[in-house]
Parts: C-alpha cells; structure tokens; sequence
C-alpha cells in the first residue's frame, strides 16, 4: 500500500500540483467548462482558445483541487496545446482506459510521448475513489471544445 | 441545559497530560471489543476510525438485536392478528418508548420514526411550513447548518415565498447570538438550528436560542444528528418544538431517524405521506388521518432499524452518557494538544465550547490527498465540504479533513492520526 502511495504521489505530480503549468485565464479562449467534483470539493475552470482548422492554439486553467486533480490539469493543458480537438478526444479516451487500470492496446504512434507523460497519472487505478480527481480536467475540457459549459465528475 | 458534550477551549492545558484512557469508570478496551470493525485491518495496520460523526459504527449489542428481529421475531407491525406480527409490533412500540424516554419526551406519542434526520427536516417543513407559514414570514437558520438544514427550507421559500435570515459565525466559529437577537422580529416563524456544528464542533446555545425566538413568537426546531450523540438531550427542558436526530450516528442502523415534537403541534400538522397504517378511514371521496405518531408514518416503518436505535440507546445508557461524554472530551483535548503541534496544521473551528470534532487543513495538502495518504495508514477521517457548503465558504475553505471522535475511540487512534499527518507531510515535502 505505500508502495502504491508513493507511486501516486511521485515527484512529477508533485511538483505539477504545487507549482502548476497554464495556471491562468486567457483572455482570447474561445471556450470555457468548470469541472465540478461536489464530492471532494474540486472545482476547475478550463479555458481553451480553439483556432482554425479546429487546432488548439492555447489551453489553460483556475480553480482548486487536490494534488492529483491540479496536476492533471497543469500536464494536460501543456499536452492538448498544438493539436486538434479530434486528437484530444483520442487522448482523452486512451487516458481515461489508463486512470482506470483498463488495457489500452497499441495507441497510435503519434501519442506515444504524451502517453508517456500522462503514466505518471496511472497510479490513480489502485485508487478508484481518485480516478475522477484524475480525469476532471479532462472532461472539462472534452465539454469546454464540444460546446458544454459545465461537467461534473460524478 | 447543562450539554454533557461541551467542551471549553481553554480547558486544552489542563487536559493535555492525559495520556491513557483508562479513567477508572470508563472502559474503553471493553467497549472496543463490542465494535467488530474496530478489530479489523485496513492495509496492515489496525483502523483508526475517526469518521463517526458521518457515520458510526456499530456494537454486537445492536447487531444481534436485529439479527433475532429478523429471525426469530419478524412480521409487519399493526396488521395481523397472529403472534408474531403482535410480537414485532410490541418490539417497534417499545422501541418508540425506549427513544421516548431517552429524550424525556411526555409520551411516546411525540417520537415519530422516519427514515433519518434529513427526512425529519424535510416533514416539518412539508408538513408544518406549508401549512402554518405563508409568503413574506421568515425562517432563521445559522451560517452552521448542514445542506438537511438549508435546502428543505430553501425549497419552502420557493414553493410559499418565505424568506430564510442567516445567523452568522465568527472568526472562531461561535454562534453569535446578538446577531440573532437582532434577526428576530415578528415575522420570523421558525428558527432551525443544528445543536452543534458539523465542521466546526461548536456547540450551539440552543437553550437560550429557543427561549428568545419564544419570545419573538417564533417556534423552534433543533437539528440533533450531532449533538445526541454526544450527551443526549431532555427535550422538555430545552422546550423546542422540533427536535430531530438520526439512528446511524447514534451506533444504531442507517435507516432509521427520529422527529420528536410537542404532541398539540403534531396534532394540527396534516399528513406530509400518505398511504398505509396512518389513515382512520379511506374512501375515494374522503380519507381521515389518525393522530401523531401514525398520522406521519405512512407505509411500512422501519420495523427492525427501529428495534436496532433501542438497543443502540440502551447500550449507550447502560455505559452513561455522562461517562461517554467525558472520555469523548478528553480525547478531544489529547488530540488538538497534538494536531496543533503539528507544523503547517491549522484547525478550523476554535468555538468556546465544542463537541469532539476536529476539522483542519494542512500547509500545501488538499484534504482529499490527506485522506487517501492517511488511509494507508489505516486512519478513517472525512474529507470534503461535509455537506456544508455555505459554511466552507464563509471560511475560505473548498474542503477540510475532519477527525470525528466516538465513544470507542481512544489515544493509540489521535497518536495514529498523528503519525499518519506526519507521513503526509514526510511526502508533500
């Protein structure tokens, strides 16, 4: 069990969730959802600028929450910026899989670095009660681009 | 009323020398080994449970009570005319007697059984808001309510248009009763509040409370989930008009909540469910109710959670809530000593009097990280709003772990507690 702890708290996330990526609100996003985890107390506002081509030109986000919630958003908000609304929903779906301890298969080639980076995420599996910690700023974010204002995790 | 839970602050260096729990009249070995829960392991280490003001456990006492119910002593109650129904319908009525007396009410008729303290909340303001109240009259709650003390009411005020007054809290979360005093005014109808704060621990002067909206004119409703549990009640000497309170906080059963009323009052409220064993006669032009209690518990009650709150309250009796009570505040001292130690903690809620429940935040630690990191450690606390929302923001707080204390608890589970925060710390920094 404390093996699991630590593998949960690692450096990265740490360190994601006392100094956070992106922790900002732009003033051109083009879009915007609040992640609710009435739960816990979690409450995440994500902000994404969507360009041409339906690119994501910025993304970035305010709000509180747990470490493993605030350092999800800071690693997602560098991950998503750069590609396509289409690619996030792919990532979201393949990350969703790892946070609940589900066979992801071979993912797509051009995903490889950021799955690398969003492993250190996967500890949340042996924790079922974290996973939606894990995932709310993902489903802020999947509503903020398809048009909803406001997801909860529960 | 002299409220056996209350606790002074300042009282904190005279109690921190307690080291071990063994008063001569309280034996709180003997009464762990009642509670199988207390026996088991959570990931290797034994549970420290500290979450009872959610929910506590529960002792063999009542389990075994409600496993000859259902064996040995079931049918429905107040329908047949052969044995064993009479047999389970004595056992739910002295059951109501047991709860009856535990609470000094004048007679049994004034304990109604409901599914919990939320649905007790939610009867009044059925039953006696929308009849009694009309659009403009004024409910006062404190700033301290759980969301079973805010929202019955919020959806009377949009059903009949009263207007809900808040009491506030200040910095150290005391009920400020000037600020009451000044609330009152002939509109107010009802005043409800809880006896003591789920967060904060502080324990409210409902007393006093009920003799000023009293005499404003107002009737009162006092919201007992927390406060029973930690010194009981006579309901007749506080003189409320509504006293409500839950069987799973008291180590009885989920399922299972009690309103206590003043049996006049009860007598004019209609119906707020209607169905089975509350009706005197039923046509389809022309249905008439039976009195309280029966007039408010339609259907099938509760039978065995009932006869389960009877045993909870006879053990509890049996060790004395008076003795329970201070243990419990003994505890409660040992463990703010300790928590308040701890560098970067800092606890929430510092009222003159309070009943055994610590909330607290950590330097840099949302309470959600603290409680999964504790839990390996085998240490059971709540984290969250604790369903009080409008209070957690009143403090600037999103979430708080909380430290509950039961009447089984004991140091090895505050120094467990201790050991587990610093763990926490040990991997934040």
């Amino acid at each position: 069990m404390e093996d699991d702890i630590r593998e949960l708290y690692q450096e990265v996330i740490l360190d994601h969730g006392k100094n956070p990526r992106n922790f900002r609100h732009p003033e051109d996003a083009t879009c915007e959802a609040d992640g609710n985890n009435p739960l816990c107390g979690d409450k995440l506002t994500v902000f994404v600028k969507v360009g041409s081509n339906q690119y994501i030109e910025d993304a970035a986000f305010e709000g509180r929450g747990c470490a493993i919630s605030v350092a999800s958003a800071s690693m997602m908000t560098g991950i998503v910026t750069g590609k396509k609304v289409a690619e996030v929903d792919d990532l979201f779906e393949i990350f969703h899989k790892m946070c609940k301890g589900e066979d992801i298969g071979e993912p797509p080639e051009e995903y490889e670095d950021d799955i690398d980076k969003l492993m250190v995420l996967s500890g949340v599996k042996q924790f079922p009660m974290r996973v939606k910690c894990a995932t709310l700023a993902w489903h802020a974010i999947n509503a903020a681009v398809h048009g909803e204002k406001v997801v909860s995790s529960e | 009323m002299p409220f056996l839970g209350g606790w002074k602050n300042k009282m904190v260096a005279a109690n921190t020398a307690l080291k071990s729990d063994t008063s001569s009249d309280y034996n709180v070995s003997a009464i762990r080994a009642d509670f199988p829960a207390l026996g088991l392991k959570i990931n290797d280490y034994p549970l420290a449970f500290l979450d009872s003001g959610a929910s506590a456990q529960k002792p063999v006492q009542v389990l075994d009570r409600m496993d000859k119910a259902y064996r040995l002593e079931y049918a429905n109650v107040h329908r047949g005319a052969y044995t064993l129904s009479q047999l389970a319908t004595d056992n739910y009525e002295n059951a109501r007697t047991t709860v009856a007396n535990f609470v000094k009410a004048k007679t049994p008729d004034e304990i109604i059984f409901t599914r919990n303290v939320t649905a007790a909340i939610n009867l009044v303001a059925h039953s006696y808001g929308r009849t009694f109240l009309r659009a403009g009259d004024e409910i006062i709650i404190s700033h301290m309510e759980h969301h079973a003390n805010i929202v019955p009411w919020q959806l009377l005020r949009d059903a009949i248009g009263v207007e809900i007054k808040v009491v506030p809290v200040d910095d150290h979360g005391n009920f400020l009763m000037n600020e009451f005093e000044k609330l009152l005014c002939p509109k107010t109808k009802l005043v409800a509040v809880t006896q003591v704060s789920n967060v904060l621990g502080t324990v409210l002067p409902i007393k006093k409370i009920v003799q000023q909206a009293h005499n404003a004119g107002a009737r009162v409703l006092i919201d007992g989930c927390q406060g029973i549990v930690h010194g009981g009640v006579d309901v007749q000497e506080l003189d409320a008009d509504f006293y409500a309170f839950t069987g799973h906080k008291l180590y009885g059963p989920s399922g299972i909540g009690v309103l206590w009323g003043k049996l006049d009052l009860l007598n004019t409220m209609p119906p707020y469910e209607g169905g089975g064993d509350m009706i005197e006669n039923v046509t389809f032009e022309r249905t008439t109710y039976r009195e309280a209690p029966a007039r408010f518990e339609a259907g099938t009650p509760p039978i065995v959670e009932a006869v389960g709150l009877a045993a909870a309250i006879d053990y509890m009796t049996d060790i004395g809530f008076q003795n329970i009570a201070i243990h419990e505040n003994k505890l409660l001292a040992y463990a703010t000593d300790g928590l308040t130690k701890i560098k970067g903690l800092r606890i929430i809620g510092q009222a003159d009097i309070k009943a055994p429940i610590i909330s607290f935040e950590l330097d840099g630690v949302h309470a959600h990280d603290i409680s999964t990191i504790i839990d390996s450690k085998g240490v059971a606390v709540r984290a969250g709003h604790h369903c009080a929302q409008p209070l957690m923001d009143r403090f600037g707080l999103s979430a708080t772990a909380r430290a509950s204390i039961g009447m089984y608890n004991n140091t090895e589970d505050i120094d467990q507690l201790i050991d587990a925060l610093n763990y926490v710390k040990e991997i934040f920094n």
